[in-house]
């Protein structure tokens, strides 16, 4: 049986608001039983891993039960001569990232804070750092998952292959879903080698122009960076592969502007950002990414368009106006931390299928209410 | 099909838009699986998205199942037509939009031939990356309904990792937007779920695809061994050697040997013949490809070419992406089949498929996307013998549980569609076929989009949740529910 949950408190607090009991269930059995209960009871449930990003998205309508997932935190099976694992959703991404180096691989993903960041967290968030340019992002990564429904039916999709085309594609659609469609028990990735060797080179922009100047060339050239991104005028290039790939790389991008001899720790400056909330990312195309960068006192932009930045002191009221200057622009802006605004943004004429989607997985509205994209 | 309808139907479509003489109709009553025939009651050939809309709100107000096609190329029966209903061809939907070079995008209509996307942004060295061999014929529509793949996901991805946006037309006729040109764009990822889902979810009239640019250099390497069992051997040493090539693709002895029959591709007469595709910059390539020849060696090659022009490279490829057809030089009929393993299953399987061979005394062709598992067995047949079809569906249907059994999938690429819904119960749980379903709901309520394919039984929608209908003003954007 379950054991009772345990009182929430202060502590336990998601984006302001104290679940009235926290469970931590040993399992996916226990994580049904608990889901079906509180579905039956008309309680809300918050699941939660490692609890780095429970403040992204609205504030819940209702938190009656926090569940978290971090008692399931095994790497259940790493295949890695079929170059995939099978992992549990409580599991931290640093410890995932220990158990495949043994074999030399890694999940080619760098999400915030991975030392306590989970696989399900990072998952229902849908996180991801520069590597995505070249590995892209979770969607293009995960091949399977098991789901605990809101009712307690828990259901798989995907499978342990890389390649799959058997039934819808639930891990994708439950990837960024903020865990409003189902908790995420377990997840099946595909795995990258780790690099041979890696480097990384600066080149220091004159001014926006140039910055812009840069970064299409290195995107429109014949040459394979592992990522690319825009920092304070910087723009960051990570090469990877052998020593002579990485040289001649190196050759060939000298023509764009001045290298410097660049630290691997400007692969944090994302995280850094954190020092201040709110947050905001916001979404470009490429060839925009000078002019939005424009719009903010720090940012960090991924060269696919994603961009991370600062929101200046006493600005909050500004991000209204630039949200809607985004989406004007084919673009989108997040807020990740708490605001007075939407989190969301609008996600246009898709709003009700969206509804019908949640209708169909949760219509009790038990998980997650009103946390997610236009009241979900 | 009743005549008020028909008449409804040339309305919205003009006279050259409309197919209901019974003969013209017969073209449509299969896509390439050819075992399975319906003969739709009518076929529409739309030209743009508002033709598209109106056919399909003909076909909810009338309760009439459509079935989109694209180039009729599916290997599954996904465009197989639904009795009493409609075929709504997208081929004349075929316009490039938009080509964005700067932030490597292309807009295109679903009629859009895949090559054709290629050919466009080829000058640019750009290059649309999903290439599955029936490239030259295949449309956009169909691969993102099939998320259709090629040799050169391996390292590319699939169709999926490639459509960053679409604009579907939901079975109820409304239109909707999913993803876009941007990346993450806020709410569910319902680009992520339609792409795949085999025409069941709704229409797509136009796509956002991510083009690539051509890497530096590409090579590839063609080493010939004594046994598949060596050849898969060299291509573990390759993946543990922790290098990811473009393509790694193997064929058996008879394969070869219908290639050879069909195109001279030259190939050497061997027990398994592996093509390994190297691209990138071209120092990183000869790095890596010195390692590939040195592990293919220590593998048992015997013999181990390199291409070494343009030219040459096509000629390998050819005999490759012939490979289906060409079994038609040493079999009067064949079943091409799509599993997939765990790679490393694979000197298992393939000990149990020639065992299974030998005891129905069937032959079996294999082909295989061998970096991901993906195994094309061709199970070849005679059908004029009495009661060798049948036995050839056997198995062709035990080869699929074989791949079941060891943790793979009955489809990598084919899609589910007519000819596999029966496995589907066998690879899955009902609870994770019922949740899929649940997806099916929310889009198609009312199950009219090519509503018999994908899963063995259908679920009823209707019962409790019901239809979601979105106030005017909601999908105006103007007002919302909360
Ligand atoms: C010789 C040969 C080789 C092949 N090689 C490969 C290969 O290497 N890799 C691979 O993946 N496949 C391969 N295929 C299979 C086939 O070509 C692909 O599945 C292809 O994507 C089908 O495209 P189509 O335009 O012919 O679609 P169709 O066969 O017309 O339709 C396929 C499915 O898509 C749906 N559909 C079509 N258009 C739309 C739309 N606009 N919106 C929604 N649904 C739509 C249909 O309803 C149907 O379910 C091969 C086929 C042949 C004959």
């Amino acid at each position: 049986m379950v054991e009772l949950g345990r009182a929430g408190t202060p502590m336990d607090a998601v984006a302001g608001v104290v679940p009235s009991l926290v469970f931590e269930p040993a399992d996916e059995q226990e994580t049904a039983l608990i889901l079906r209960d509180a579905n039956q009871a008309g309680l809300s449930v918050i699941p939660t891993g490692g609890g780095t990003k429970l403040d992204w998205g609205n504030p819940p309508r209702k938190a009656d039960v926090l569940l978290s997932m971090r008692r399931q935190n095994r790497v259940l099976e790493h295949a890695w001569a079929d170059l995939t694992v099978t992992v549990e959703a409580g599991c931290t991404i640093a410890e995932l990232q220990r158990t495949l180096a043994e074999h030399g691989q890694r999940l080619a993903i760098d999400p915030l804070w991975p030392e306590r960041a989970t696989v399900g967290g990072i998952l229902a968030t849908n996180d991801s750092g520069v590597l995505r340019l070249a590995y892209g992002s979770l969607r293009d990564l995960i091949i399977g998952v098991t789901l605990v429904l809101a009712d307690g039916t828990i259901a798989s999709s995907g499978g342990k292959v890389v390649k799959n085309v058997a039934g819808y594609d639930l891990p994708k659609l439950t990837t960024g879903a903020l865990g409003t469609l189902g908790v995420i028990t377990r997840a099946v990735f595909r795995l990258h080698p780790l690099p041979r060797n890696t480097r990384t080179l600066t080149i220091a922009a004159k001014d926006a122009a140039d910055m812009q100047r840069v970064v299409l060339a290195i995107l429109g050239a014949q040459l394979a960076p592992a990522a690319v991104q825009v920092r304070n005028g910087n723009v960051d290039i990570l090469l990877e592969g052998t020593r002579d790939g990485i040289a001649s790389q190196e050759s060939a991008i000298k023509e764009f502007g001045t290298l410097q001899e660049g630290s691997p720790d400007v692969w944090k400056a994302r995280e850094e950002l954190w020092d201040r909330a709110p947050i905001v990312k916001f979404t470009t195309l490429p060839s925009r990414i000078s002019a939005a960068s424009a719009s903010f006192s720090r940012s960090v932009i991924q060269a696919t368009g994603i961009g991370f930045a600062q929101v200046p002191v006493g600005h909050d009221g500004d991000l209204a106006g630039l949200r809607a200057a985004m989406e004007r622009d084919g673009g989108s802006l997040v807020i990740l931390g708490r605001t007075q605004h939407d989190a969301w943004g609008s996600p246009g004429d898709a709003l009700p299928l969206m509804r019908a989607v949640k209708e169909q997985f949760d219509p009790k509205g038990t998980l997650n209410p009103g946390r997610f994209v236009g009241g979900i | 099909m009743n005549p008020k309808t028909l008449e409804e139907l040339r309305g919205i479509l003009g006279p050259h838009g409309l197919i209901s003489s019974s003969e013209e109709l017969r073209t449509y009553e299969c896509d390439g699986l050819t075992n399975f025939r319906v003969v739709p009651s009518a076929v529409v050939l739309p030209e743009s998205t508002e033709e598209v809309q109106a056919v399909v709100r003909l076909c909810h107000r009338e309760r009439i199942p459509f079935v989109a096609r694209g180039a009729g190329t599916g290997l599954s029966g996904g465009a197989l037509p639904v009795a009493g209903g409609i075929v709504i061809g997208l081929a004349r939907m075929k316009r490039i939009l938009e080509v964005d070079l700067a932030n490597a995008r292309v807009v295109v209509e679903p009629g859009v031939i895949n090559l054709e996307v290629t050919g466009r942004v080829a000058p640019a060295n750009f290059f649309y990356a999903p290439d599955p061999s029936s490239q030259s014929v295949c449309s956009i529509g169909g691969n993102v309904a099939e998320n259709s793949g090629g040799a050169h996901c391996l390292k590319y991805g699939f169709t999926t990792t490639h459509v960053l946006g679409l604009e579907v037309v939901l079975p109820n006729g409304s239109l909707v937007h999913m993803g876009g040109k941007t990346l993450d764009t806020p709410g569910y990822d319902l680009a992520g779920v339609f792409v795949g889902s085999e025409g069941t979810l709704g229409i797509a009239t136009k796509i956002t695809l991510r083009i690539v640019k051509r890497p530096e250099c590409v090579r590839t390497l063609l080493a010939a061994f004594h046994s598949t069992n060596e050849a898969g051997a060299a291509v573990s040493g390759i993946i543990a050697a922790g290098m990811l090539p473009a393509a790694i693709e193997m064929m058996d002895n008879l394969a070869i040997q219908a290639a050879e029959a069909a195109v001279h591709a030259n190939y050497p007469d061997c027990g398994g013949l592996l093509l390994v595709e190297l691209d990138g910059p071209v120092a990183e390539v000869d790095a890596l490809m010195a390692h590939v020849d040195e592990i293919c060696r220590q593998n048992g090659a015997w013999e181990i070419r390199v291409a070494q022009s343009e030219a040459e490279r096509a000629l390998v490829w050819k005999g490759r992406k012939a490979a289906f057809a060409a079994m038609g030089r040493i079999s009067p009929n064949y079943i091409v089949q799509d599993g997939v393993i765990p790679r490393t299953s694979l000197p298992q399987i393939l000990s149990e498929i020639d065992q299974l061979s030998a005891e129905t005394g069937l032959r079996v062709a294999n082909v295989f996307h061998a970096g991901d598992g993906n195994l094309h067995p061709l199970v070849l047949y005679d059908r004029r013998v009495p009661g060798q079809e049948k036995a050839a569906e056997r198995l062709s249907e035990r080869i699929l549980e074989l791949c079941i059994e060891k943790g793979g999938s009955i489809t990598g690429e084919h899609g589910v569609g007519e000819e596999k819904k029966h496995m589907m119960s066998k690879m899955f749980a009902e609870p994770d076929l019922e949740t899929m379903q649940r997806v099916r709901c929310a889009f198609d309520p009312l199950q009219l989009s090519n509503p018999t394919k994908i899963f063995p039984r259908t679920r009823l929608c209707g019962e409790k949740p019901g239809e979601y209908v979105a106030h005017p003003l909601e999908i105006a954007g103007v007002a919302e529910r909360f």
